[in-house]
């Protein structure tokens, strides 16, 4: 009947296009051509556009709002203020963390550029000259920019409105600019390490503030149906079901009456995961006007005011002996969570997975403090591309192994050896809290070594230095730990963070796949349907995927900190593997044989010992809906939702190679070596087209990336002019590698990969150019390392004379 | 990120567009390639009623030789610099500088006249027509005059270019052949405009220094032309000694402000690395050929 039966093995796999097929990305068909549907491309009949009247000061009484003017501009509609949200309970917002965040400035501002007054017009022209006209009248309060005078006895208060509270929403807190103490390990004993310890090394090391900025910035188009009383809301989210629930939460309206629809996202890198205020005014002015209302931010908007991420303020401590083992561990972190705690992280964990801070070391004890703190700055702390908070975790153990490696005369790749967990120590229980489920770290790292000829480097390194010539060379053996997550340990707002499939088979050998995750460019589409490729022997051709649409999609908790494929990916081979038993029924009625005597083979049952009696996928589906054994239900199709044992703990090996000018402080990185290892690959093609994102993301970070605030807390440099966005000249040429170490408890094996690059990217940046000036008992050096920092290094040092 | 409402013209002569300058005053403003006066409109930093758009006139545009001069239309866009023989072989320094402003897009809109009108010290070609003595044709209301370009700048927007003028014209003294010039500049990422930037002209007399102009970008409020590093070079063989001196005269005129791209005192050392550059890759080319 199909011609596949026609072809070899290997032709039959190869059409599949299943796991470990580099095939090109579907999504990519449209996307080149310039027509994705992003949120801006979505246009309802009578659509009106809503902007911002924004704060000029970060901290300020509002003494009046007046409104007048703008409701006289042609085409101006309404103007919404706190006091017009009031009575329908919409003028604040519960955030993901237990704390609530002000929808429109009641009484007061916190931030710069915050949300003040919501425009609504006929064009966006009326609207921004209505949000001209708007005029604030404010009364400046004293501002609170640096988080380390957060907790001062005469700090100004920011949040009168928790002023009485001890508790806001993540445990006690014992100053009014407080917002959480987290503590995890056993202090007594890391002391006692720390005391017995023959070397000890301490280092007070930033990660500064910076922005996912996603080449979209966020918006929504939200539209009442006030006939039939349903809210629809198309918006740039990446966890679409959240978004509807915490809608229902917040507005009362019951969740079937909401629809939250994410089209194309172009990219959130954790920026598009919370609840801004755009989304509930925009919800708001379509349920006064009656009328759809579409809100886009500026690309300023963007920067200034949503989510930002890091923001922490660490010191790290190692204790170890003499020949460089570490004994313990020792973080202090102070976090800038801004004015409002709506940082995105499962809601027991108001510091992540910060305790992944032992990295891919074997540290017997380990104690770890970190304290959040309000200030007047925009809200957010949201794991751009990362995990939640394992990148500032990786960066902090990577420096000190880097550090402990300088004083004690090590090589830097050797006191790693020394320290690596064992492959034989996995399943590893670290001493703060987390079972790693597989590893192979010293594999990974020789075959680094050997890519770059370490040896030649470090050789080459010495003479350079003789010349006066400054080369550095950055090492990063990182562990990540994605997938959240088993529900167990994570929820938000109280609901586990499982993920879901859901799959239709057609009857002539097709299927759509719908999950609860949400691609922003991660190629879902693609990866997703190779999986259920291989596990159900329909071509990926064949298979679409569909997420985003929370009328359709099964539910799921969305797509951040690599969770899609641990998780989502998970669901859908197990969801396609309840298929392929249904299926090898119908094949066993098919064939008249019992099911035990079939056995599968790319894309068909075959009866063992018969190998040409066989009954292909494509028949099967037909008898699906056609020829079914006695008394089974017609069709094929299945959810699964997938609760995971554990998370998945990523790793790599990278090397980075830098030059720098001693005249100019400009850093040149040479060569950029990364060896990622994510278990199974399903694309390999996809895979490393993560790993190049994700690496110039993290060279970004590492190189230029900051939001700056002056003494006032005005937010300097929110513009492309100055956050350093790299283009092609700048971004370095990337080497990529891997090994494949499976996850033991993923269906596949698989792990994620979308964020390592920017987990051990940013520490081998920093390695490196920190170990250019080592020879001069350079220990650290702050990020971002723009040419005047690099140089007021060298001009200290007299290195440019 | 929305300009307030404007008129639109657009005119088809100099004579209609200096007719509409004087017409309009302080409310109209000239649009050139619009890559420095629309981002302004959409900020509301500029508001002008009246737009009139030069780019229909086909007089402002063409590069030409005539008289000794190189003779380029106000509205010739960087890309027309950098496409251009003649300025390739007789003033590399103009392709060399083009090639340095922004990226592709902006420098197939983004023109000469533009450039060097707009007053925006972060600009590179004014320091660049400092450096070639240049001299720009202006037409207004009132007539036609010639404003040389080192005369030009007086502070941050602010040039002898009247409202109600039009630039027409950027002539250059053709550079004798074997002069030998570059332009350096520092920047953090294409699009970027100069940490410091610096140009250097200068001829030879046998192995001496004959002629010397250095020049800087953004390390002041307009475009610096330092005539005491000129005058350290001449007379000498451009040597480590002079071309330390002409640096040091040069960072002792820079007066930058500190922005995030680093602070004045590291802007100010960074034109002088950049004159210095600028100074020893002139005089290698001018001994080159
Ligand atoms: C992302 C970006 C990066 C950039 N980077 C650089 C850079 O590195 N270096 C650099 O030098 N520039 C840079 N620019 C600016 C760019 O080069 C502009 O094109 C240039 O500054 C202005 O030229 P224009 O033709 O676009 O003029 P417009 O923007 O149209 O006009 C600028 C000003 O000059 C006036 N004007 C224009 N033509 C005339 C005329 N003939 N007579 C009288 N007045 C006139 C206008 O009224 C206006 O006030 C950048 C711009 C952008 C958007």
């Amino acid at each position: 009947m199909s011609d596949i039966k026609e072809m070899s093995l290997e032709e039959r796999e190869a059409t599949l296009g299943g796991i470990g097929s580099a095939r090109k990305r579907k999504e990519d068909a449209r996307f080149i051509r310039g027509q994705g549907n992003y949120v801006d491309d979505i246009k309802l009949p009578g659509m009106v556009f809503g902007d911002f009247v924004r704060s000029a000061y970060a901290h300020a009484k509002i003494k009046s709002i007046d409104t007048e003017a703008a409701l006289a501009v042609p085409g101006v509609m309404a103007v919404i203020t706190a006091k017009d949200l009031e009575p329908l309970g919409l003028h604040w917002m519960p955030t993901l963390a237990g704390d609530v965040a002000a929808v429109l400035a009641d009484k007061k501002v916190h931030f710069q550029n915050q949300e003040v007054a919501f425009v609504v017009g006929a064009d966006r022209y009326a609207v921004s000259d209505g949000v001209q006209a708007v005029d604030v009248d404010y009364d400046e309060l004293p501002v609170l920019v640096d988080p380390r005078k957060a907790l001062d006895a005469d700090a100004p208060i920011l949040r009168e409105d928790v002023q009485e509270k001890d508790n806001v929403g993540q445990g006690l807190r014992r100053h009014p600019n407080h917002i959480f103490h987290w503590e995890v390990g056993d202090k007594t004993a890391t002391d006692a390490a720390f005391a017995a310890a023959a070397v000890t090394i301490k280092e007070e090391i930033g990660y500064p503030r910076n922005h996912p900025s996603p080449m979209e910035t966020c918006g929504c188009v939200a539209s009442m149906d006030a006939t039939n009383g349903v809210l629809t809301v198309y918006g740039t989210f990446q966890a679409p079901h959240v978004i509807r629930t915490v809608v229902s939460l917040i507005t009362g309206l019951s969740e079937n009456n909401i629809r939250i629809v994410s089209p194309d996202v172009g990219g959130g890198f954790g920026n598009k995961v919370g609840a801004y205020p755009g989304y509930i005014c925009a919800a708001a002015a379509s349920i006064v006007t009656g009328l759809p209302v579409k809100w886009i931010e500026s690309r300023m908007d963007n920067l200034s005011t949503t989510a930002f991420a890091r923001d922490y303020h660490m010191t790290g401590e190692l204790a170890a002996d003499e020949s460089g083992k570490i004994t313990a561990i020792r973080a202090n972190v102070l976090a800038d969570h801004g004015a409002f705690n709506t940082h995105a992280q499962p809601m027991k964990w108001p510091a992540g997975f910060f305790n992944i801070v032992t990295g891919s070391y074997d540290v017997p004890v380990g104690h770890v403090e970190v304290d959040g703190v309000y200030t007047n700055k925009a809200p957010g702390g949201v794991a751009y591309r990362c995990s939640f908070r394992v990148t500032e975790a990786a960066y902090l153990i990577e420096r000190l192994i880097d550090a402990l490696a300088q004083k004690i005369g090590v090589d830097k790749a050797e006191i790693r050896f020394r320290n690596f967990i064992q492959p034989e120590q996995f399943p590893y229980d670290s001493c703060l809290g987390w079972e790693y489920d597989s590893g192979d770290y010293p594999t990974a790292l020789k075959k680094a070594l050997e890519a770059v000829d370490y040896e030649g480097l470090r050789r080459e390194q010495k003479e350079k230095a003789a010349k006066g010539e400054l080369m550095g060379i950055g090492i990063a053996t990182f562990t990540e730990i994605v997938g959240a997550g088993p529900t167990r340990n994570c929820d938000i707002v109280g609901l586990g963070m499982f993920d879901s499939c859901e799959i239709r088979v057609h009857p002539t050998g097709s299927a759509i796949v719908r999950l609860g995750t949400k691609s922003q460019g991660q190629g879902h589409e693609t990866t997703f349907a190779q999986i259920v490729a291989t596990e159900i022997g329909l071509p990926s051709d064949a298979i679409t995927v569909e997420e985003g649409d929370t009328d359709t999609a099964p539910y799921g908790l969305g797509t951040y900190g690599s969770r899609s494929t641990p998780v989502a990916g998970a669901a859908c081979a197990i969801a396609a593997r309840k298929i392929r038993a249904k299926a090898q029924k119908i094949a066993a009625h098919l064939l008249e044989v019992g099911e035990g005597d079939l056995e599968w083979e790319v894309d068909r049952f075959r009866v063992k010992g018969l190998p040409e009696r066989a009954a292909t996928m494509k028949d099967i589906c037909m008898a699906a809906y056609s020829n079914l054994p006695e008394g089974m239900e017609p069709g094929l199709e299945t959810t699964s939702y997938y609760d995971p044992p554990n998370f998945t703990y990523p790793f790599g090996a990278y090397v980075c190679v830098v030059d720098i000018d001693r005249f100019t402080g400009e850093i040149k990185v040479r060569r950029f070596y990364a060896l990622d290892d994510c278990g199974t690959r399903i694309n390999p093609m996809v895979i490393e087209g993560q790993v190049h994102g994700g690496l110039a993301e993290a060279f970004a970070i590492a190189m230029g990336q900051e939001i700056v605030f002056d003494e006032l807390g005005n937010v300097m440099g929110a513009s492309f002019l100055d956050y350093f966005i790299p283009t092609t000249v700048e971004t370095p040429v990337w080497e990529t590698d891997h090994t494949v170490t499976p996850s033991p408890h993923h269906p596949i094996g698989a792990k994620g990969v979308g964020e390592s690059p920017n987990v051990g990217g940013v520490p081998a940046f920093t390695n490196a150019v920190v170990d250019a000036f080592a020879q001069h008992g350079v220990m650290h050096m702050p990020m971002p390392h723009t040419a005047w920092r690099v140089w007021q290094t060298i001009d200290e040092l007299g290195l440019n004379k | 990120m929305i300009p307030g409402s404007f008129a639109y013209h657009r005119p088809a002569s100099v004579d209609e567009a200096v007719a509409l300058l004087g017409q309009f005053g302080e409310d109209g403003k000239v649009l050139a390639g619009g890559h420095s006066l629309i981002p302004m409109m959409k900020l509301r930093l500029a508001t002008p009623e009246h737009l009139i758009d030069i780019n229909g006139i086909g007089e402002l545009k063409g590069i030409r030789e005539e008289g000794g001069q190189l003779r380029i239309g106000a509205a010739a866009t960087q890309a027309d610099i950098l496409a251009s023989d003649l300025l390739a072989n007789t003033c590399p320094l103009l392709p060399e500088a083009a090639a340095l402003i922004a990226d592709p897009q902006i420098r197939y809109c983004g023109t000469l006249g533009g450039n060097v009108a707009n007053g925006d010290p972060g600009n590179d070609m004014p320091a660049v027509m400092m450096a070639l003595a240049a001299i720009y044709a202006l037409r207004g209301p009132g007539g036609a005059r010639e404003v040389a370009a080192r005369d030009f700048y007086h502070g941050t927007f602010d040039t002898a270019l009247a409202e109600n003028e039009l630039l027409t014209e950027i002539r250059i003294p053709t550079p004798a052949p074997g002069h030998g010039a570059s332009y350096q500049k520092m920047k953090r990422k294409v699009g970027d405009y100069a940490t410091a930037a610096a140009a250097a002209v200068l001829s030879f007399d046998g192995d001496r220094c004959a002629s010397a102009a250095v020049t800087l970008t953004n390390v002041g409020e307009a475009a610096i032309f330092v005539t005491e590093a000129g005058d350290a070079l001449v007379g000498t063989a451009v040597d480590d000694t002079a071309v330390a001196e002409a640096a040091a005269r040069a960072m002792a005129l820079a007066a930058p402000v500190s922005d995030l791209r680093g602070p004045a005192e590291y802007r100010t050392q960074m034109a002088g690395e950049m004159a210095r550059r600028a100074i020893r890759t002139a005089a290698a080319r001018a001994k080159g050929g």
